[in-house]
């Protein structure tokens, strides 16, 4: 009997967590949006925190309370999306693997509208959101190039994505044009929220003499600056303004990629009434999409008066840079 | 090989090996405690989550992160009286008990991420373990509690008592020991250990829990126990093994010349080679698994 009774409790138990997942709230105003993280997931200080910033941004402007979805792994995605279409008006997905997730939804909910940040899902009721890191990306390489003592300057990817190859391939690109002797060394963890994995080969390049890293991991980034803390060489945050992740201060700038402009422009869109289905934007250095800030203060007048010169070659054009390995490889170093 | 020496190899893996191994030391010793007592820890896997969050948890609130320790050893002591409780009273079967308290694990610790923490996901930054050279201080306590465990176990009457229990509960019964009473502070013990491995994650390596963490790290321990015979050396050196695994996946993946794939697949891959008995013949505590009924013939 008792038996019995305990594998009633050990049941209910179980049925009692599957309700963790609901009880969203409701909004008030006459427009609700949500959003569908990728596996980084809330808290990893880059992605989707940036893109989350958006919402907050709109949910103070208009007065709605956003809703938000996570991914804990890529098959969370296209329920995840059916999840929050049937729930709100607006269901932007934030990551470069959403494409045919969202392609899917787009299709099944087609009086719905969404958005998707990174990559293009060529439907009528999806604005796609581009950024041009390679810009952003070309700028911290100057900074790293200038500031390596020990001429290895490390690269850390999340998995090896189009996306996160114009991160490198940019990067590589500045280092090129400014220190044309510097080894880059690059190593991928394979995955955007695992940030042992970012420590682990962090402490790696470390050990092979590395004394700047460039991260575009996502949550893994997290381990590469407490890497950085521990051992005392320069990283490089992404996304957002990393530097209050160190507590050492050893986060040398970071490559800012305004995740946020980009979910709240297409929040914003709907609200005025002016969304556009099947519409791509791109955020570039000319729009103030990509660039770097330097809230720990660390760079250098004359380094930053380097980096601006660049900066000002790139909106002007002189410079075109790299966007995949393939065109980096044809990128003659521009000295200026 | 670009730009890696001999010399740098072995400084890159050596340290990232121990780093890996560390967790997956504690929880093994703690599956060797429960199972040699007779009783089947499946729950390690969960209670190192619960063992993660909790020693952020406490940190969080105290700052000082062996008082996160402590509060993971006494969380995890908890859930290893769960486990002791419904497996000995109740005789329940303990690997169905194991995995409830795995699913458990998992829901709970997503739960209170939300509720305490406000987001799901994972927490903020918290206070760790200090390094000690180029190792975590808890990489060192694993070593020497590798040797504690041994020394318990077949030097000590209760090792020899709860070893007892795990082969022949009757005969032990007969003897006058108290098998419900020491499977019950074996399994707690078990649970302590396990909650280290989690916390030697969260606040050793790392300082911040997140949702799915462990990533199989439980079923790992558990294979190197199996692996090392229920011996404590033989499972640290088991652990060794499985962390230089995780050590090359994470480090050389990008310069060997292997799929990626299957570098993420090798730790799991070596884990079923382990339990399919690949290393000969393992035997186990012979009433490990099996409830004990006073009086039962």
């Amino acid at each position: 009997m008792l038996k019995r009774a305990l594998v009633l409790v050990l049941v209910l138990a179980l049925m009692l967590t599957m309700f963790t997942a609901c009880g969203q709230k409701q909004a008030t105003a006459n427009v609700t949006f949500g959003m569908v993280t990728d596996t980084g997931g809330l808290g990893d200080k880059s992605f989707n925190d940036s893109a989350w910033a958006g919402f907050q941004k709109a949910e103070k402007e208009y007065g709605v309370k956003p809703t938000i979805l996570q991914s804990t792994k890529q098959e969370d995605y296209e329920p995840n999306l059916g999840a929050m279409a049937q729930k709100t008006d607006l269901t932007i997905a934030v990551g470069f693997l959403f494409e045919n997730a969202m392609k899917a939804a787009a299709d099944q909910y087609p009086d719905k509208k969404f958005g998707v940040i990174d990559t293009v899902a060529d439907k009528p009721n999806v604005t796609s959101v581009l950024f041009k890191e390679h810009e952003g990306s070309f700028l911290v390489g100057v900074i790293a190039a200038l500031t390596t003592k020990t001429n290895v300057i490390g690269f850390i990817g999340g998995m090896e994505l189009e996306v996160i190859k114009k991160f490198e391939a940019g990067f590589k690109a500045g280092v090129m044009s400014v220190n044309p002797n510097a080894t880059i060394l690059v190593d991928y963890t394979g995955d955007f929220g695992k940030a042992d994995l970012g420590k682990e080969l962090a402490i790696k390049q470390y050990t092979q003499n590395a004394d700047v890293i460039f991260h575009a991991s996502g949550a893994c980034g997290i381990g590469v600056i407490q890497a950085a803390d521990e051992k005392g060489f320069w990283a490089i945050g992404v996304d957002q303004d990393q530097s209050k992740e160190s507590k050492n201060n050893k986060v040398l700038c970071s490559m800012i990629k305004r995740v946020d402009t980009g979910t709240y422009t297409v929040i914003k869109s709907l609200v005025d009434g002016k969304f556009e289905g099947g519409k791509t934007i791109v955020l570039g250095l000319k729009e103030e999409g990509v660039g770097y800030s330097d809230n720990g203060k660390n760079v250098p007048k004359d380094i930053a008066e380097k980096t601006e010169a660049y900066r000002k070659a790139i909106i002007d054009g002189k410079i075109v840079v790299p966007a995949t390995i393939d065109e980096l490889s044809k990128f003659k170093p521009v000295q200026l | 090989m670009r730009e890696m020496t001999f010399l740098t190899l072995l400084a890159i893996m050596i340290p990232a090996t121990l780093r890996q191994a560390t967790p997956l030391i504690f929880s093994a010793l703690g599956g060797n405690f429960s199972e040699r007592s007779g009783v089947v820890n499946i729950a390690l896997e969960g209670i190192m989550a619960i063992g993660a969050f909790f020693a952020v948890y406490f940190t969080f609130i105290t700052g000082n992160p062996w008082i996160g320790i402590a509060g993971a050893m006494f969380v995890g002591g908890l859930f290893g009286l769960l486990l002791a409780y419904l497996s000995v009273n109740f005789k329940a079967n303990q690997v169905v008990v194991g995995t409830a308290i795995n699913i458990l694990a998992v829901s709970l610790t997503t739960f209170l991420l939300v509720e305490i923490f406000g987001r799901p996901g994972q927490t903020d930054n918290v206070n760790k373990i200090a390094d000690l050279g180029p190792l975590n201080i808890l990489t060192y306590v694993a070593i020497i509690m590798v040797f504690v465990t041994y020394y318990i176990m077949y030097k000590t009457p209760f090792g020899l008592r709860l070893r007892a229990v795990g082969e022949h509960p009757k005969a032990a019964d007969t003897l006058g020991v108290n098998v419900y009473k020491t499977r019950y502070i074996c399994v707690s013990i078990s649970g302590m250990l396990a909650a280290i491995g989690g916390a030697a994650m969260a606040i050793g390596n790392l300082s911040l829990f997140k949702e799915g963490m462990i990533g199989g790290r439980g079923f790992i321990a558990l294979a190197a126990l199996i692996f090392g015979k229920w011996n404590p050396i033989g499972a640290f050196f088991a652990c060794l093994f499985f962390g230089l695994a995780e050590a090359i996946r994470m480090n050389l993946s990008g310069y060997i010349n292997v799929p990626g794939e299957f570098l993420f697949a090798l730790p799991y891959i070596l884990t079923m080679f382990a339990v399919s008995g690949f290393v000969g013949k393992s035997i186990g505590p012979a009433a490990s698994g099996v409830p004990y009924e006073k009086g039962e013939r």
